[in-house]
């Protein structure tokens, strides 16, 4: 199934989705250190986004957040690729600093986690291989 | 986007890698909020200075930058550091903390920005005129330029900041355009507001019911008979640290006001509501004050006279920070006012603020004038508050 969106960094990248249907903050949400996602009572507290295909609706709070991804990339934890429905300041600027490929406008609701996906940033696509 | 000839080059990376990052940002911001061009500025506001917030990350990807060539094309200055540069022991400030502060300040001053490190620039020679685009972070400066100065800024970040002083545009949307700049809600205020704290407890109370109605609106305020330039400082600052709020109009006081007609959609702030927002900020704890603060946002020289007056011959018992800029601190320098101050024991701390300033876990109970203070002693570092008018906080720390 491939999904149309728009690319906001390119990059092409196959991965395993990790998904929410919260937004993240990636100050404070996130630990930097360890790339596990630690807001209390977020659906994804507790878990890893190192080396994921991270989907979630649009990303929140501080603008300091784009350097929490940066932070993540030089520490090998970054998500290897961002999928929004609708990318906002914090994540963009986060992603074109940190180098990780991002789309957004794709219906996010039709990636499940644990599926497998082929990211192509520059044509801003998503295909959904299982 | 349409880019110029330019900006096109910037993008292909033609002025080097820092300055290519910058243009890419900048795409990036103006392709989602539906740009369709950009816009050049004359003035940049840089936050995310102090490494508290900033971290090893945010060091680490501005000396990148630095060392990527880019240099700043405009007029650009700094937020407040996490300690002041000339004073830091006296204030507890760590030296392993100081280091890695020095390598963000020289990061940024190996790309031409002016370390002034403060949140009003406004008031020392980064001073916007009407209608002008600038592209600032600070929301509480954001807020001040577009409403009171009645120049053009989005809420910038400080990623978002840095490109604009390295390229010297800012994607055309939001706040840079007459159509965005309209009112959508009427705020009728009853009741008299006066002092800074109450312009602070007034900013919360219309902070908290736009952001109620969803945020985003820009609201046109009446019943404000007349402010201070401290008075505003205070209202803005709390007006977007509890609403997000970018820009607001004020009948009689905000230059862009007249051009405005008053929506009909209206909400009434009445005293009671003010009354219940400074109540929220008080804290009536039996713990006692242990830190006492002035200068959220920074003090101007007019503020700091007002507290010689009130210190003069006096013994300060608790821990007090009076926090402002630079320049005004050498005004009160040549004005004696500094020594009359550090007489009593008070602190000076310019260039740093209780907000950024690595302070968690050294105390417990904070009074301050500042509903912004307030909002972030207790969110940053767990502190209780004590919201109080500007002369009785200089009696707290005398008792």
């Amino acid at each position: 199934m491939k999904l149309r969106g728009r690319k906001i960094y390119p990059g092409l990248v196959e991965g395993e989705a990790l998904v929410t249907s919260m937004g993240i903050s990636f100050f404070g949400g996130v630990d930097p250190d360890t790339g596990v996602v630690v807001e209390k009572d977020h659906e994804l507290e507790g878990q890893s986004i190192a080396g994921k295909v991270l989907v979630f609706p649009t990303g929140k709070g501080s603008t300091v957040g784009s350097y929490t991804l940066y932070r993540l990339k030089h520490n090998g934890l970054a998500p290897a690729a961002v999928i929004n429905a609708e990318c906002e300041t914090i994540t963009a600027v986060g992603c074109i600093i940190a180098e990780i490929p991002c789309v957004d406008q794709v219906p996010i609701q039709e990636i499940k986690t644990g599926a497998k996906v082929l990211v192509y940033g520059e044509e801003g696509m998503v295909e959904v291989l299982t | 986007m349409e880019l110029t000839r330019e900006e096109q080059a910037m993008l292909e990376g033609e002025s080097g890698r820092a300055t290519r990052k910058a243009m890419e940002i900048l795409v990036t911001l103006g392709t989602i909020y539906g740009a369709e061009r950009m816009v050049p500025v004359s003035s940049v506001q840089i936050a995310g200075v102090s490494y508290d917030n900033l971290g090893e990350a945010g060091l680490h990807f501005l000396t990148e930058m630095a060392d990527g060539g880019g240099k700043a094309r405009v007029l650009t200055t700094l937020n407040p550091a996490g300690m002041d540069i000339e004073n830091r022991e006296a204030l507890g400030i760590s030296a392993a903390f100081a280091e890695k502060q020095e390598r963000v300040l020289k990061a940024f001053e190996r790309m031409n920005v002016i370390t002034t490190c403060s949140c009003t620039p406004y008031l020392f020679g980064n001073t916007p005129h009407y209608g002008e685009h600038i592209a600032w972070a600070e929301s509480s400066a954001v807020c001040y330029a577009n409403a009171v100065l009645g120049a053009r800024t989005n809420r910038e970040g400080g990623p978002s900041a840095l490109a604009t002083a390295l390229t010297g545009v800012t994607p055309a949307y939001g706040y840079h355009l007459d159509v965005n700049r309209i009112p959508s809600i009427t705020i009728q205020v009853d009741g008299e507001v006066t002092r800074s704290d109450e312009f602070g407890a007034l900013g919360k109370a219309i902070g908290e019911k736009l952001e109620g109605l969803g945020g985003k609106a820009v609201p046109y305020i009446r019943g404000v008979r007349k402010a201070s330039v401290e008075a505003l400082k205070s209202f803005c600052a709390s007006l977007a640290t509890y609403g997000g709020t970018g820009l607001f109009h004020m009948e009689g006081v905000t230059p862009e006001a007249a051009q405005m007609s008053a929506p009909t959609a209206l909400v009434v702030i009445s005293p009671q509501d003010i009354g219940a927002a400074y109540q929220s900020l008080f804290d009536p704890t039996k713990n006692e004050v242990d830190f006492v603060t002035l200068g959220c946002p920074h003090l101007s020289i007019k503020e700091i006279a007002r507290i010689a007056e009130l210190l003069e011959g006096k013994v300060v018992k608790k821990e007090f920070w009076i926090t402002t800029a630079r320049p005004t601190k050498q005004i009160a320098d040549r004005m004696g006012y500094t020594k009359i101050i550090e007489a009593s024991g008070a602190k000076f701390a310019a260039d740093t603020c209780c907000v950024v300033a690595p302070i968690k876990g050294r105390f417990n109970v904070m009074a301050t004038d500042s509903a912004k203070a307030c909002y972030y002693a207790y969110a940053k570092n767990k502190f209780k508050t004590v919201l109080k008018p500007f002369d009785q906080v200089v009696e707290e720390a005398t008792r």
